[in-house]
């Protein structure tokens, strides 16, 4: 017996009893003997303490001093508050908002979070979340396409995270589309080639700001273009925080914005659950995938909260849905809204600011020592510098306990030799001028 | 049970958008302490006028989603028989563990030598998981159930492709969840619905007049969505195969089968596993999930890379896998969900994990013979851990099954899955799981007779509920015809 299953052998004996039966076998009789599960074999109960004990020493191995590495997932301060009130068993184990008389909790939340997302991206709606950003970007091309059926062609930019990349290509094999990447020129998406790219053929055009060498997108321009040519432009936004600082891609043009939320609210975790970020304009809504909720009035004329325009989904559509998408990622969703609430406009704008000057500081610090930026476009909180030997500057970073940062080469290999390096509010001065320091002697 | 008591767990609370007041703020950020050249960006680029957010206090925001927390059921709160859904037990220790700072704060693209524990978890997760279905191969990148379904459909039409052989149907059962015939779609198959006998079971004559050389899969859940064991599976497995087709598992039922039946003995060739029901991680209000993969040896070339090799200290990723489907999200798995399966395996071991199934179908049955002379069966062959009863009875009283459901919440229960599976007209799929004490089972039993006393002395008591909600019934009909999805100030 385990602690999680009440069942005593009496509670075992009265219910067979009830079900009218001598023993458990005659309960499970419809299962044909050739399928019966034999004994299992595996590892045997372990007590709490240990267990404790054992997940302690294994997650030790993964800690750091500092770390730089971003690359698409930043880690920034989740207030104390938030995960105190993400414990609370009424939210997290609560499920899906079925019947909206008992899940108001959970329905407002949901409302809240596509407020604070639709007004971070400049857009009119958002959904209830998806499960990460490459996911979320590849839905938004299978929306373009539904917005846009008599078009099959659609265009990535080439500073578009590897992984979004990735993932729409395997959600489109099963379809009539073909992706086309977009040169990059100075690091970003090159707008001449663009311009020959585009064709009454595209349905969309994706693009990454700051994108995945940390630079930001003149998406004004990319989105003049893209709308010329009648298509539709995505932009995804990797780094949430970014969005109190920087022009939002509804402002931009942009006709779907996806992202990703870790950062606010939700840790890096290995990479998951992250928190899949999706917006449009109220026009497209009916086309959008995942869960929506809305203000209703109940029956004492009440406003409240309720799942709504459900005949996208695929609960009622079936094989006709938007998306086969069901659950989502709702207590990352909830975190997210919790951290945005504490921050507030100004502490969102003052986050932003303090992560593009720390990152400024340390572009000045790593100049002066001779290790220079690859690239002099405009950029938020990452940055790629010349290292030469990638490998070599991780290695003696963690020697000193720090993740220096990503090394490009594992991306493209036309980018080797850089180092792709975040900064946020968490890294102090001191910390910026240790890794400094690692970065000069390698370079060195 | 559970009820809410007091006026003040009425609906009512402004959203946070209009709490507060200008200036206030919940966060602090360290002040700079450094000298920092100007921001360069251009002013195009910069944001010209802040976002709506709140702009509150910590104590107000506290407050707020406490007491929205308040209007919640939950599994904490409430008995939450949801059928298919598996609302069992969420235990306390995996939540712990999820947070030590070397998980939590792992980066996925850190030096791999940061990643030796965090893959050493994945990897004997994935063994546990193999074993519990007796497959050969796992991935445990998919976020959720359906996302599982579409991996493993992917890695079918890859795998169909691989051999020259490409196929556009899809056999799907009338009694599947929606993300059956959605993921089918989604992944440019054609549907072919099949219909459940009369008795509960998806007859072999159903299949064999179905099946040609061009279907690709049939996608079967087992117990399906009746909570009733396909006896024939194995039979129509060897038919699909006979015909060159694959067997997929919409694992959602696992429930069920965990120490009772073998997946790979019904020659299912992929299943998708939902960590949050059969392995006890939390549903988090909607997510996140994890839905991992597992498969036979002839699939696993296909598995969305990376794949995890090696065993111990040696478990790395294995990038390398020219026949993959591909990435189907980004980094490898929603880790923080995998932990906490994990820890809830490892805690349970061999001994409670052979125990899950049993209980699991022992409590379903309990509720079906303590309420099978109250409502009527929807089908009579035997349930496994869930049950599905229908209001035709109550229907000739002029209450249905939403009036039943609307009224446990008065009576203190999350109510089960209603409508659905969509061949069980006015369905009650009710799947208590084995974590509930049999107590709590007879209350649910009582408030379920005492509905059907309602039902016949004051049926307007029925159709009137909730009344002891924190809300009344919606418009919802209203709602989607004039949505409002966020707030405006």
């Amino acid at each position: 017996m385990s602690r999680y299953q009440p069942h005593t052998d009496a509670d075992r004996r009265a219910m067979l009893a009830r079900c009218g039966v001598e023993s458990f076998a005659e309960l499970v009789a419809a299962v044909p003997p050739a399928l019966r599960q034999g004994p299992l074999t595996g590892p045997s109960a372990v007590a709490e303490p240990d267990l404790l004990r054992r997940y302690r020493s294994l997650a030790r191995l993964g800690e750091v001093k500092a770390s730089f590495v971003g690359a698409g997932l930043y880690d920034h301060y989740v207030p104390v508050a938030v995960d105190m009130l993400l414990q609370r068993g009424e939210l997290f184990t609560a499920y899906t908002p079925y019947q909206p008389e008992a899940s108001q909790g959970t329905l407002q939340a949901i409302f809240e979070f596509q407020t604070v997302v639709a007004e971070l991206f400049g857009l009119e709606v958002a959904n209830a979340s998806m499960y990460d950003f490459a996911s979320a970007a590849a839905e938004a091309v299978l929306m373009t396409l539904r917005l846009e059926p008599k078009r099959s062609r659609v265009l990535l930019s080439g500073a578009l995270h590897p992984d979004a990349g990735e993932v729409i290509c395997t959600y489109l094999k099963g379809g009539a589309a073909t992706l086309e990447s977009i040169p990059l020129a100075g690091g970003r998406t090159d707008l001449a080639a663009l311009e020959r790219q585009l064709g009454a053929d595209v349905a969309g055009v994706v693009v990454q700001s700051p994108n995945c060498l940390g630079l930001v997108e003149p998406l004004a321009e990319i989105g003049a273009r893209v709308h010329a040519a009648g298509a539709r432009l995505v932009v995804s936004v990797n780094e949430p925080t970014s969005l109190g600082l920087l022009a939002p891609p509804g402002v931009c043009g942009a006709d779907i914005a996806v992202g990703e939320g870790t950062g606010l609210g939700v840790p890096p975790s290995f990479g998951g659950p992250g928190l899949g970020l999706f917006a449009t304009r109220e026009a497209n809504v009916r086309q959008m995938p995942g869960r929506l909720v809305g203000e209703a009035r109940d029956a004492d004329g009440r406003l409240g909260y309720v799942l709504t325009l459900s005949t996208r989904e695929q609960h009622i559509r079936r094989d006709k849905a938007t998306s086969n998408i069901c659950t989502n990622h709702g207590l990352c969703a909830l975190a997210f809204t919790i951290h945005a609430a504490l921050l507030g406009p100004k502490g969102l704008e003052e986050l932003a600011t303090q992560c593009a000057q720390r990152a400024r500081y340390l572009a000045a610090q790593l100049e002066r020592r001779g290790v220079k930026r690859r690239f002099a476009g405009p950029y938020y909180n990452e940055l790629v510098v010349e290292i030469g030997e990638p490998a070599r500057a991780i290695e003696a970073g963690l020697a000193r306990g720090l993740a220096v940062g990503f090394d490009l080469g594992r991306w493209r290999k036309e980018w080797a030799g850089g180092l792709l390096v975040a900064v946020t509010e968490q890294h102090s001065q001191a910390c910026l001028d240790e890794l400094v320091e690692v970065l000069a002697e390698v370079r060195r | 049970m559970t009820l809410w008591r007091s006026a003040a767990d009425r609906i009512g609370e402004p959203p946070i958008f209009a709490k507060g007041a200008p200036g206030r703020r919940g966060a602090a950020i360290p002040a700079l302490d450094l000298q920092a050249p100007a921001l360069d960006l251009p002013a195009a680029l910069l944001r010209a006028s802040p976002p709506l957010l709140p702009e509150v206090s910590e104590p107000e925001v506290v407050r707020h989603y406490t007491r929205l927390s308040q209007l919640n059921a939950s599994i904490d709160t409430h008995f939450y028989p949801l059928g298919s859904c598996t609302m069992k037990y969420n235990p306390r220790v995996g939540e712990k563990v999820a947070r030590l700072p070397g998980f939590a704060g792992a980066h996925p693209l850190a030096p791999a030598a940061l990643h030796r524990g965090v893959l050493q978890v994945m990897a004997e997760l994935g063994e546990w998981l193999r074993r519990l279905t007796g497959l050969d191969a796992v991935t445990l990148q998919p976020a959720a159930g359906a996302h599982g379904e579409l991996c493993g459909m992917m890695m079918i039409r890859a795998a169909l492709a691989d051999r020259g052989d490409p196929r556009r149907k899809v056999l799907v059962p009338d009694s599947a969840h929606g993300t059956n015939p959605a993921t089918s779609a989604l992944n440019g198959f054609q549907v072919v619905p099949l219909r459940t006998g009369p008795e509960g079971y998806l007859p072999l004559a159903a299949i064999e007049a179905a099946l040609d050389r061009d279907v690709a899969a049939i996608m079967m859940t087992n117990p399906n969505t009746l909570g009733v064991f396909e006896r024939d599976i194995r039979a129509i497995a060897d038919k699909v195969h006979a015909a060159g087709g694959f067997v997929y598992l919409d694992g959602a039922n696992l429930n069920a089968l965990v120490g009772i039946a073998n997946v790979a003995a019904m020659g299912v060739d992929v299943v998708h596993i939902n960590l949050h029901k059969t392995f006890s991680t939390p549903h988090g209000g909607g997510g996140p999930g994890a839905g991992p993969v597992a498969c036979v040896s002839a699939l696993e070339p296909f598995l969305p890379r990376p794949v995890l090799v090696g065993a111990g200290n040696e478990v790395r990723l294995d990038f390398d896998r020219p026949k993959s489907i591909g990435k189907l999200r980004s980094f490898y798995g929603n880790f923080g969900m995998l932990l906490r399966a994990h820890s809830y395996l490892a805690e349970l071991g061999v001994e409670g994990a052979s125990r899950i199934g049993p209980d699991a179908v022992l409590a379903a049955n309990y509720l079906r013979a303590s309420l099978r002379d109250t409502f009527e069966l929807a089908f009579a062959a035997p349930s496994m851990h869930e049950v599905v009863f229908t209001d035709k009875r109550q229907k000739e009283r002029g209450v249905s099954t939403l009036d039943i459901a609307k009224r446990l919440i008065d009576y203190g229960f999350h109510p089960p899955t209603v409508y659905f599976p969509l061949i069980a007209p006015g369905a009650l799929m009710i799947e208590p799981t084995e974590s509930e004490p049999r107590e709590m089972l007879d209350a649910f039993v009582a408030a379920m007779q005492a509905i059907d006393a309602e039902t016949r002395d004051n049926p307007e008591l029925v159709k009137g509920a909730p009344q002891r909600a924190p809300a009344k019934r919606f418009d919802e009909a209203g709602a989607a015809r004039k949505p409002v999805l966020r707030y405006r100030r």
